[in-house]
């Protein structure tokens, strides 16, 4: 591990030891938050009974479909859009304030539209990743050096083999920036929407346990959200620092 | 007798039919025609003859068209007006037997040194044998044989450079391109890439034109200089170096280079000041 890294995780640690002491001395009530450990007990109990399996698992795939769904629709708008620069001249300024809207606000047209259930909570998550994806993409297209398309013309290579060849690894580390930030929003997307038009998922079972007073199962699902988002958002990171540093001119 | 500013444009040296690999005739280039925005002529007309097997070089001030002329004689931009021939034949897109390498780094970041060498041969479905046999043969020509497994971020600029000029020479083009391809470099650097390219034109009897900024370049590598106008760039002097063939940049200390830069610079100086506005 690299220095910055030891010094990033002694910085969590110690904060986790500060909530711990801070939780177990009193200074804050148990009413109000659970000490790190007794979340970590909480969350190996849940897992180990494994009554809340299906509801992990559903969350887990709604992610993933809407990360998958927001990539690819995504990807492909942007490569649209870039292509139309009059179109791109009119949208982007819209895209530019998109995420001032809050798109949560449309639940109900999804509800009538798709129903209750997970189809509704993907289409939300959706709504909030492609975006990200969207300008991920024109930045990547935007960013391919002149020189490399000039090159593919010397090649004498179609447009398809050039889109392919050329383009796609070329604007690589932006398309999986924008990868990465789809699975972030997908998740706070879809947890989101679990509280307030789901009957199953993790931020349903969140939200019930909050209803019924049980901190422990509310505090170790939190815990398990929190370690899902910080292990996929190391993992992707990884693969993203990887790719920019191969690909760095 | 060198030639004032002012002075019509040079007719190009007769080259005997045989002889000529590449011809522009009457070649011009507008920019923005048919655009709301005013029309740039930014070339021509230009007459260019390029003999077989020779090292040509194009000088020229800033802007007066040196990459538009390389652009047009690649097939990479339409002349406005006139002709653009290679090996006898009317061009239209880039022809094959023709290699370009451009000043900007145009090594592909996402393969190593060898897959960015092999990418031409394996587009143009070369067999496996021989496409490592010619890869091997470029790779280790071009100095880069410990880096064959590399990625480009890993080289510097100067061997990623060599990377580029690689690929063009495995695929044997009989016209290499060359646009400001050291420009980027440091000087101990560009005189070092300035003898492998020399190396690279004697091994491979290739005609060279390279587009440069560096009078001393084009001093020590050309076999023969044009000089170019301010924009629109036409050809004011045509300037025959008489190298040997076997040349390297040791002859920069020759007293001829000193003559052969000097007259590339009296023409250059004022057309220089012209583009800045500032000719007398």
């Amino acid at each position: 591990m690299t220095r910055e890294g030891w010094i990033r995780l002694a910085v969590v640690v110690a904060a986790i030891a500060a909530l711990e002491v801070a939780c177990r001395t009193g200074m804050i009530h148990r009413t109000v938050l659970l000490a790190p450990s007794e979340m970590a007990v909480s969350l190996w109990h849940i897992l180990a009974a494994g009554e809340l399996n299906t509801d992990i698992l559903t969350t887990l795939r709604n992610v993933l479909m809407s990360a998958a769904i927001s990539a690819v629709l995504g990807f492909a708008c942007g490569a649209i859009i870039h292509a139309l620069p009059r179109v791109r001249g009119a949208i982007e300024p819209l895209l530019a304030s998109y995420y001032a809207i809050p798109t949560f606000m449309f639940y109900p047209i999804f509800i009538v539209v798709f129903g209750v259930g997970s189809q509704a909570i993907i289409a939300i998550a959706v709504l909030l990743s492609i975006v990200a994806m969207i300008t991920a993409t024109l930045t990547g297209l935007d960013r391919i050096p002149p020189v490399l398309r000039k090159t593919a013309h010397v090649f004498r290579m179609s447009p398809a083999a050039r889109a392919l060849m050329i383009d796609l690894p070329a604007a690589a580390p932006y398309l999986f920036t924008g990868v990465k930030l789809t699975f972030a929003y997908s998740l706070i997307g879809v947890i989101a929407s679990e509280f307030i038009l789901s009957g199953a998922g993790i931020g349903y079972a969140i939200a019930y346990a909050y209803n019924n007073f049980n901190n422990q199962r509310m505090y170790g699902l939190m815990l398990l959200v929190i370690i899902v988002a910080i292990a996929a958002n190391t993992a992707l990171d990884a693969v993203d620092r990887r790719l920019q540093s191969r690909l760095r001119r | 007798m060198l030639m004032r500013a002012g002075d019509p444009p040079a007719s190009p040296p007769v080259v005997a039919a045989s002889d000529v690999h590449a011809r522009l005739k009457g070649v011009t280039r507008v920019y923005g025609v048919g655009t709301s925005r005013p029309p740039v002529h930014a070339l021509g007309p230009v007459d260019l003859d390029l003999k077989r097997g020779e090292f040509f070089s194009v000088v020229g001030p800033s802007g007066c068209g040196k990459s538009t002329l390389l652009d047009v004689l690649a097939g990479l931009a339409e002349p406005t007006e006139g002709e653009v021939y290679f090996e006898d034949k009317r061009i239209r897109g880039v022809p094959d037997g023709v290699g370009v390498v451009f000043q900007d780094d145009a090594s592909f970041a996402w393969l190593t040194v060898r897959d960015n060498v092999a990418f031409g041969l394996r587009r143009a479905g070369v067999d496996a044998a021989e496409t490592a046999r010619r890869v091997d043969y470029a790779v280790g020509f071009m100095g880069l044989r410990d880096f064959a497994n590399a990625y480009p971020a890993q080289l510097s600029g100067g061997m990623r450079q060599r990377v580029c000029i690689a690929r063009t020479l495995v695929l044997q083009p009989r016209l290499i391109l060359l646009d400001e391809p050291f420009g980027a470099l440091d000087q101990q650097t560009r005189l070092l890439m300035g003898d492998e390219l020399l190396r690279l034109w004697r091994e491979t009897k290739a005609t060279v034109m390279l587009i440069t900024h560096a009078l001393d370049e084009a001093a020590m590598l050309s076999d023969r200089v044009g000089v170019m106008s301010a924009r629109p760039g036409v050809f004011i002097d045509f300037v025959e170096t008489g190298w040997p063939r076997e040349r390297d940049s040791r002859i920069v200390s020759d007293a001829h280079f000193g003559a052969v830069t000097a007259r590339l610079w009296e023409k250059l100086r004022v057309e220089s000041l012209k583009s800045m506005g500032t000719a007398p």
